[in-house]
């Protein structure tokens, strides 16, 4: 039983690095803020699933599974929430997403 | 591997600081100063001082962004260039740091348990906690009881700086002309609204947890004061600077600010009065560590109510100007 | 196994990192700001079971509970820009 939850653990924190990677290298990659914002947030959600899960099942049940729960939730509420307001920001202040896929990066 | 986290981080650091100093746009230098906290929290916490993450954490995740960009409502958000004495600069700069490295020579290598810092009142204070005091948060037991005197300092700093802030910024009363969308800080916005009040008693809850934790884990009056102001700037943005007002007036403020350095100060006069020395708590109850205890309770307030009014305070009197 | 999420984290903090020195646009270091944040709160957490301190997760609950209270600034602050007259020239794009 216990080796079954080290594993999947194991598994879910090596999900959690390689989507936070992903996203990263998305953050970075991406041709216009609004993708890029796309690839941040989802270090945000699935990242942040995945890793605390798997420190989670490590933790067993104790406070400190309670307490990374609550981090859990809390950054699921504000994580949309700051996106929301950071797209709201750059579309009131004129920054408009790019429509031709072909443009050159980092031209903002 | 804590040497090379920490060499990592501290790359980084430097890295932020460069550019925090070569950009000439402000609201950039604002935004790398958020990455330069986070950093340097990280930085604590991998050298296993939790306390003072916890206090970069409580001031560095949301007050002094905040406060930076009130401040920058105010000015311009361009970095006037000016030519005059680079080279000069450069060299007293230059010759400052070879002199700090050099110095770094002398220095005791990070964990090293001769260091020091390790041999002259450290033991004494690890060793006499449990015993005089019997909580199991040395820093606090230090911060709070054995130098106790310097806390008191440094709760008189944050009134004099909030008293500087006032006298610059709170001289003349501020324009009462009626203002349209701006007055209504993110009221118009649903989610921020939604979020931003669920999550605002959870924020002075944590925000009350650490100050009354303060004894068992890092935490304590400072960053609980800290992280309670956080927690009422967001119900400013949300509402609205006045709305915020009407909930705590500028007076309330100013008197949470003396009124927490009061307490403090009274705390230790009360120690004289029972027959102790300034700020020697154990002569507040019957027995000496149940009296340490109280005494650090009650000083911590003094410190969380203090840093509280005087953050609120700073804020508002960036905020309504602009 | 903790060691290695931490890296992962770590590198994608130096990826945010880049992004908030490149730009182009404010936006753009805004969200590597926030990015860097919420990193920060996970790293906070693995390493916290990496050294064995569970008892440090109060730090990733601040950061958790107020980091985005900064981005709503950032909200506010825009917005008041954009209700002056002068709007928008200044810090609209961030060129170099």
């Amino acid at each position: 039983m216990s080796i079954a939850i080290d594993a999947l653990s194991w598994l879910l924190l090596i999900g959690g690095g390689l989507v936070v990677l992903i996203g990263g290298i998305g953050a970075l990659r991406m041709p216009d803020f609004y993708t890029r914002m796309h690839a941040a947030s989802l270090t945000d959600s699935m990242g942040s699933i995945f890793i605390l899960a798997g420190v989670m099942l490590q933790a067993g049940l104790s406070l400190a599974a309670v307490k990374l729960a609550t981090i859990l939730i809390f950054l699921l509420l504000t994580g949309p929430t700051a996106t929301y307001a950071l797209a709201n920001a750059a579309f009131v202040s004129g920054l408009r997403p790019k429509a031709s896929p072909v443009k050159p990066a980092g031209d903002g | 591997m804590v040497i090379l986290f920490g060499l990592f981080l501290l790359t980084l650091l430097v890295l932020t600081a460069v550019a925090i100093v070569r950009t000439p746009n402000l609201f950039v230098a604002v935004m790398l100063m958020a990455i330069f906290s986070l950093l340097m929290a990280a930085n604590f916490f991998i050298l296993d001082a939790a306390d003072v993450a916890l206090t970069e954490a409580a001031v560095g995740a949301g007050v002094t962004t905040v406060i930076f960009l009130s401040a920058l409502a105010l000015t311009a958000d361009r970095e006037r260039v000016t030519k005059t004495g680079t080279y000069f600069a450069m060299g007293v700069v230059s010759v400052t740091v070879v002199v700090l490295i050099y110095a770094t020579f002398d220095k005791p290598v990070l964990g090293d348990p001769n260091a020091p810092v390790h041999q002259h009142v450290a033991p004494w204070y690890l060793e006499q906690t449990p015993e005089l005091i019997d909580i199991p948060n040395v820093v606090t037991a230090v911060l709070g009881s054995f130098r106790g005197y310097d806390t008191l300092g440094e709760v008189f700093v944050v009134l004099v700086a909030c008293i500087g802030v006032q006298f610059i910024l709170g001289a003349s009363p501020p324009p009462q002309a009626p203002r349209g969308q701006d007055e209504q800080g993110l009221r118009h916005h649903l989610v921020p609204q939604v979020v931003g009040r669920l999550l605002f008693p959870f924020i002075i809850l944590f925000g009350l947890y650490v100050q009354f934790h303060g004894e068992y884990g890092p935490g304590g009056g400072f960053q609980a004061g800290a992280i309670i102001a956080t927690g009422l700037i967001l119900h400013a943005l949300l509402e609205g600077e006045s709305a915020a007002l009407k909930a705590i007036p500028p007076n309330t403020l100013l008197a949470m600010v003396a009124g927490g350095a009061l307490l403090y100060t009274l705390v230790g006069v009360l120690g004289i009065v029972l027959g102790g020395n300034f700020l020697d708590y154990s002569v507040l109850h019957s027995n000496p560590v149940t009296g340490q205890q109280i005494g650090i309770l009650m000083i911590e307030a003094g410190v969380g109510i203090t840093v509280c009014g005087a953050l609120l305070s700073i804020f508002h009197a960036f905020a309504v100007r602009d | 196994m903790f060691l290695s999420a931490s890296l992962a984290i770590l590198v994608t903090m130096v990826l945010a990192l880049i992004r908030a020195l490149r730009g182009p646009t404010v936006y753009d270091r805004v969200l590597a700001v926030n990015m860097f944040g919420t990193k920060t709160a996970l790293l906070l957490s693995v390493v916290a079971f990496l050294y064995g301190r569970p008892d440090f997760l109060d730090l990733a609950l601040a950061y958790a509970l107020i980091n985005f209270v900064g981005v709503l600034a950032v909200l506010e602050f825009f917005q008041k820009q954009s209700a002056k007259p002068e709007a928008g020239e200044a810090q609209d794009v961030d060129r170099h």
